[in-house]
């Protein structure tokens, strides 16, 4: 158990260097310089020479790599016009906000934390228990209904379920106040009313795809010898499914579920665009607008980090939950 | 997909002959796995009405020149005099009238009909030449990487894994403008086929890795196989071990996948063009009528629901065809 954590641990660390590297090289070395884009329109050539050498642009690409990294792991100096010393996951300065992009993401973080979180439980218990459901009462009424709701579902697009959402709930019946995030340590009631139309719409558009994956993850369970054996020996049938062809069927749908839940967790970016809500996705999308570079870098590796911290989650799930499944 | 492809066809084989009744009398009528296939597909009504959709949608698209002849009205024409002192359309329902089927947009008042048609071949060529590049990189790295394993495989492995680590959408975001600029400079007018190759290629480098996954894990199933041994042995090269034994007997699912991928890269490049990266505004994309909608969505409603209807029922056709298709190809499966 302890090899087999250290072991995916270190393939987590190598995926993050390399994305690192690759986002780095993506974004400083293509022939762009970075510095215009950061400048206000009429930025004369010393007031750019000097942005210039404060990022360390005229460095070789190596050190400038090297200076980021150390920045993320032990926090560097980065000069007065950058407001300074920049303490341990120091991320760079932003000329675009004018603050350290360690405070911004700071600040939209709980934002999109709030926002996934909520509507990843929503969605899983939901979609798992329908697609469960459907697949136990197959043929029913029940099932033909749960089949068009997945199909339908994964067909629609979050921007036009939300803008309908949006119409309905905020602009006709005037039930919600216009979306918007309040900390739920301030309000939690503004903080579950601002947010409540986002996790309804992500919910709905993720249960789809989770009924189907799990209906037919749980038909294809229910076809094994295991669930016959433990019929012919007598088990309930509750004891049957609830317990042994659920923890078999659910493995692969976790999988999925960590992928989709870490890609969320990482920017919600269409979410909080329909919705108008300043997310980590928001954020990024502002970064890319303003050619605001280290803020990009930034969300590209946070984003990375949610992803590969969820697979290596997934993997420990699975040994928990299948008791077929060995660690080594 | 646990039985191989081959008893499979076997076992479909048989139980068809048997259903057939009739026609059997005759004695076992032979039919290639591709013939099956095609007569499950024709007798399933989904893929029907679906499959029609389809080949609807591709005329619209294809034929969109040809509509603005009839329609006489272009992509790009305003038609300011229809809009009250707001820019808002005069009318219901955004402007609907004999003359503007769907209404007009707002401010600009240009027509959303056309506007929509030229979206739907924008759209649908992106999504097919896409899924067509990364299916034919996929296929072949995915074949060798499988069938030669070594560091082939890892290297492929390793790459399919990262890209999964990578939010696409804000490295598309982020990669579409510097390449624009790379090519165009600081003030430089992009043009729209630019736009649209830069998305199909960010698709291709992002889409490749799922089409190679599979064929990898289909390939390394049958390597071991008596019939790579026996082309082995009787002195196949490398390409017609990998292309002319093991490809056709994955192209079934490798044709669902392509089926699939489709609705998937029309889907991204709606959300690309709805955060307003992709296209520019002169090329008529579904996402980018969806976020314009947004600002008018408590004075023109109407607005979004043509351009959200459209893309839902395209992606719905896509999508159910894709399944008939999988259960045309594989009977046993479950889904």
């Amino acid at each position: 158990m302890a090899r087999f954590l250290i072991k995916r641990l270190f393939s987590a660390t190598l995926t993050l260097f390399a994305v690192s590297v690759l986002t780095f090289l993506m974004f400083f070395a293509l022939p762009r310089d970075p510095v215009t884009g950061m400048c206000p329109k009429n930025c004369n050539p010393e007031r750019l020479e000097r942005v210039r050498t404060e990022l360390g642009l005229n460095d070789p690409l190596i050190s400038q790599y090297a200076g980021y990294m150390k920045g993320i792991v032990a926090g560097r100096d980065l000069g007065s016009a950058q407001g300074g010393r920049c303490d341990a996951p120091c991320l760079g300065w932003s000329y675009v906000t004018n603050e350290a992009v360690s405070d911004t993401i700071a600040r939209v973080l709980p934002v999109t934390l709030s926002i996934v979180i909520p509507a990843a439980i929503l969605w899983l218990l939901l979609g798992v228990g329908l697609g469960m459901v459907s697949a136990l009462r197959r043929g029913t009424w029940l099932d033909r209904m749960a089949i068009g709701f997945s199909l339908t579902g994964a067909s629609l697009q979050l921007y036009f379920v939300g803008a309908v959402l949006l119409l309905v709930f905020v602009y006709n019946l005037r039930l919600l106040p216009v979306p918007s995030y309040t900390s739920i340590f301030d309000s939690p009631a503004k903080w579950a009313s601002g947010l409540v139309l986002a996790w309804v719409a992500l919910a709905f558009l993720f249960s789809a795809i989770y009924a189907r994956l799990s209906r037919a993850q749980m038909l294809e369970t229910l076809s094994e010898d295991f669930v016959r054996t433990a019929r012919a020996k007598g088990l309930a049938k509750r004891t049957v499914y609830g317990r042994h062809a659920l923890r078999a069927a659910i493995t692969p749908v976790i999988t999925i579920a960590g992928l989709d839940v870490g890609g969320a967790l990482g920017g919600t970016v269409i979410t909080e665009t329909t919705f108008g809500i300043q997310g980590l996705g928001r954020t990024a999308v502002d970064a890319v607008r303003s050619g605001d570079l280290p803020t990009i870098m930034a969300t590209v590796l946070i984003a990375a980090v949610f992803v590969v911290l969820a697979n290596v989650l997934v993997d420990l799930l699975y040994a928990a939950i299948d008791p077929r499944v060995r660690l080594r | 997909m646990s039985l191989s492809p081959v008893e499979g066809v076997a076992l479909a084989d048989i139980e068809s002959s048997v259903d057939a009744g009739g026609p059997a009398v005759k004695g076992v009528v032979g039919r290639s796995p591709g013939q099956l296939a095609w007569l499950r597909l024709r007798r399933d009504r989904t893929a029907m009405v679906s499959g029609m959709l389809l080949i609807f949608f591709m005329l619209l698209g294809l034929a969109a020149p040809l509509i603005e002849m009839v329609y006489g009205i272009g992509p790009r024409e305003q038609f300011q005099n229809l809009l009250d002192g707001f820019g808002m359309p005069l009318g219901y329902a955004g402007g609907v009238t004999g003359e503007h089927w769907f209404g007009l947009e707002p401010n600009l008042g240009r027509d959303i009909f056309i506007r929509l048609i030229y979206g739907l071949r924008t759209s649908l060529f992106i999504a097919f030449a896409a899924a067509l590049i990364t299916a034919t990189i996929g296929i072949v790295l995915g074949a060798l990487a499988g069938y030669l394993g070594g560091w082939l495989d890892a290297v492929v492995t390793w790459i399919t894994d990262l890209t999964l680590a990578m939010p696409f959408l804000i490295i598309a975001l982020a990669l579409t403008p510097t390449l624009a600029l790379r090519f165009y400079g600081e003030r430089g007018q992009v043009s729209a086929a630019f736009g649209v190759g830069v998305l199909i290629a960010v698709f291709a480098i992002f889409g490749w890795t799922s089409t190679a996954r599979l064929v990898r894990g289909q390939v390394i199933a049958l390597r071991e196989r008596e019939f790579v041994e026996a082309a082995k042995a009787s002195g196949a090269g490398l390409g017609h071990i990998v292309f002319r034994q093991l490809l056709p007997n994955i192209w079934a699912p490798i044709l669902v996948s392509f089926s699939l991928a489709v609705p998937q890269f029309i889907t991204s490049e709606a959300a690309l063009s709805f955060i307003g990266v992709g296209l520019s505004d002169e090329t008529p994309s579904f996402g980018r009528m969806i976020y314009d909608s947004l600002d008018f969505l408590q004075t023109d409603p109407a607005y979004v629901f043509f351009p959200g209807i459209m893309i839902f029922a395209l992606v719905f056709a896509f999508n159910l065809f894709g399944d008939a298709l999988r259960d045309a190809l594989d009977p046993k499966s479950s889904r």
